[in-house]
């Protein structure tokens, strides 16, 4: 049974997967000419062009050029950056591990505030706190992520400087130990973090509050009240690991929204991400830069999506009964 | 209309309408009796009225350029200038043409799309359903940012590229809402009386499944509206937006290559991003009202 399921989700995912690659390919081989990319210069003669085509494997039928496109990107041969002239791949893995520090920290953070407001609102539900902790998630949800990142810009590295307003270090600095860089790149990572978490914050609180207010009415925490125990220990015991489970399935829907802020977000603080890249490929018209950090986000939400389907799997047995 | 689609339009009206929640006095009620309502519906009113009327009302040419850049608010500027020194509170009013047209436009879109999509499927169900399902699957994984970002990219921005790309994009979660609720209704008796007397599928889709379908598939668009303002301004911040128009969203994008924000011009860079986050809240603000009042359940929960 646990197999069977198990089986079905990754084929589920690995489906997704390849029709990103046959989105991609479309996209990009047959909708965008890639001729006219490769020959950006106006000046080329058409014997170039047909060059160029037999070079790129272009002058192949159709299913030929997906086989080969399949077997590049299973190989990771992700074309070559038009900007920086540089594998595409080699770009990405640069990246990726600026994009994971902040989304991860930004994740957590949310995870854990958002949590915790849920909890105080849906305890004291209707009251004051409840009201303020709500219209604040509705304004976080509503605000631009990018034009939050643009005020505390504006209010904590220009007004009151106490931060960079951007990059993932000081640049051209010399750090005498590891120590001193991190607390470097700890202090470039407080203001694109707090964008980050903040843009998360309230769909987490949401989920949570209303989750812990439908736990708050299950019959055992009566029998639990009933048993004498103080109200804190029941919230703190039973209900709120009770109430968590949604955001499992919470945390997997909201990759999609991580990955636009990534963009945003790494735009605004000049962040070397994946976003960051992305940006400069958008601006620059860098479609194999843009092809790959599509791929990998598309990617990364798919893997998320089944982490989150295992876990939630191994969190519930209700799941594995049905 | 043959004569048993007659007899069967005869029998069920009473019922059907016993089943569609929406009436109109429950509706005036709710936008214009309820504080969330009005105040809601004041300011989507005031910012559609100044998507009309914007270009009219605005001080100055929106796009005039002056030798006094960046200049902090005055008597003859009250928002300021921008970097090349032209009026912010005109850019800001005839900006909301953009946001207000791509968002209801691109919302209609996806709200067609995730309407017969969800339609096809609860009703025919079997493979047209499974099929359907796997692609409505596949819009809900993929990050839906990055899609619209690449979709743009190769279309070459403009507005009715907007439009297209954020419709096409966005009509997932209608689509999986509609199949829901086409699945119960399909198995209901007044559905099967109907089917009995000889009504054909379309028929049964356009008389009985729609009309119970249509206040759900409202309230929806509603929130997607909202979504849909928030994609424009996204977009048009990353350098994607119509070239020739100003938005919010392409506003921020000066300000911010500009280096409007290193120079605490926040004149600037706060009014567009607020009157994108005023303008969401409230059209959200409708959409949970509708979706509250469509869906009753979910405002138990809320207590």
């Amino acid at each position: 049974m646990t197999g069977r399921w198990l089986a079905g989700k990754v084929l589920g995912a690995f489906l997704t997967l390849i029709f990103v690659i046959v989105f991609n390919f479309f996209l990009f081989r047959v909708m965008g000419d890639p001729t006219s990319q490769l020959a950006r210069l106006p000046q080329s003669t058409p014997q170039e062009i047909k060059q160029l085509q037999k070079d790129y494997g272009l002058d192949k039928p159709l299913l030929g050029q997906f086989a080969d496109y399949v077997g590049d990107t299973a190989r990771l041969d992700l074309g070559i950056s038009q900007g920086s002239r540089r594998p595409v791949w080699d770009e990405i893995k640069d990246a990726l591990p600026w994009t994971l520090l902040l989304v991860g920290t930004g994740t957590l953070l949310a995870t854990i505030l958002g949590s915790w407001m849920g909890v105080i609102a849906a305890t004291r539900r209707g009251k004051k706190a409840d009201d303020g902790l709500l219209s604040f998630s509705l304004f976080t949800y509503a605000a631009p992520e990018y034009w939050i990142g643009i005020i505390l810009i504006l209010v904590f590295a220009v007004w009151i400087p106490v931060f960079p307003d951007g990059l993932q270090m000081t640049p051209g600095a010399e750090f005498s130990s590891f120590f001193d860089k991190a607390t470097d790149v700890l202090d470039h990572m407080i203001l694109p973090v707090t964008a980050m978490t903040l843009m998360l914050l309230g769909q987490y609180f949401l989920i949570m509050r209303s989750s812990m207010v439908d736990v708050l009415t299950e019959d055992f925490v009566t029998v639990k009240r009933a048993t004498g125990l103080p109200w804190h220990r029941v919230v703190r015991s039973h209900a709120v690991p009770n109430a968590l489970l949604p955001l499992v399935t919470l945390s997997a829907i909201q990759f999609g929204a991580v990955a636009g802020g990534a963009i945003t977000i790494e735009t605004i603080f000049s962040w070397p991400g994946l976003g960051e890249l992305s940006f400069q490929a958008i601006q620059d018209k860098d479609f194999p830069v843009l092809e790959g950090t599509f791929l990998v986000f598309s990617v990364g939400v798919i893997v998320a999506n089944l982490l989150a389907d295992c876990l939630y799997f191994y969190l519930d047995p209700r799941v594995q009964a049905s | 209309m043959s004569p048993e689609q007659a007899a069967s339009a005869a029998l069920i009206p009473a019922e059907a309408a016993i089943e569609a929640p929406t009436d109109e006095g429950g509706v005036r009620h709710l936008l214009l009796g309820t504080w969330r309502g009005r105040i809601g519906l004041g300011i989507v009113a005031f910012f559609i009225f100044i998507a009309i009327f914007g270009s009219l009302l605005a001080p100055y040419d929106p796009n005039a350029s002056s030798l006094d850049t960046l200049a902090p608010p005055s008597w003859s500027h009250i928002l300021g200038t921008t970097e090349s020194g032209a009026d912010v509170f005109s850019q800001l009013l005839v900006g909301a043409r953009v946001s207000i047209v791509v968002g209801f436009a691109a919302a209609l879109i996806s709200a067609v799309l995730g309407s017969a999509v969800g339609l096809a499927g609860g009703y025919f169900g079997g493979w047209t359903d499974r099929s359907l399902d796997a692609l409505e699957n596949w819009f809900l994984v993929i990050p839906t940012l990055p899609l619209m970002i690449v979709l743009a990219r190769i279309l070459n921005p403009s507005l009715w590229v907007l439009i297209a790309v954020i419709g096409l994009t966005s009509w997932a979660g209608t689509g999986r809402i509609v199949r829901a609720q086409v699945f119960t209704l399909r198995e209901r008796a007044f559905v099967e009386r109907a089917r009995a007397l000889g009504a054909g599928d379309v028929y049964i889709i356009r008389k009985h499944i729609l009309p119970n379908t249509l206040p759900l598939i409202f309230a929806n668009t509603v929130l997607i509206v909202a979504v849909a303002i928030l994609s424009e301004a996204a977009l048009s911040f990353l350098g994607l937006g119509d070239p020739t128009r100003i938005s919010w969203g392409t506003m921020l994008e000066n300000a911010f290559d500009s280096g409007a924000p290193s120079a605490g011009a926040w004149w600037y860079v706060i009014p567009p991003g607020l009157c994108i986050t005023v303008l969401v809240l409230a059209v959200s603000m409708l959409g949970y009202l509708f979706e509250e009042y469509v869906n009753p359940r979910l405002k138990e929960q809320e207590g």
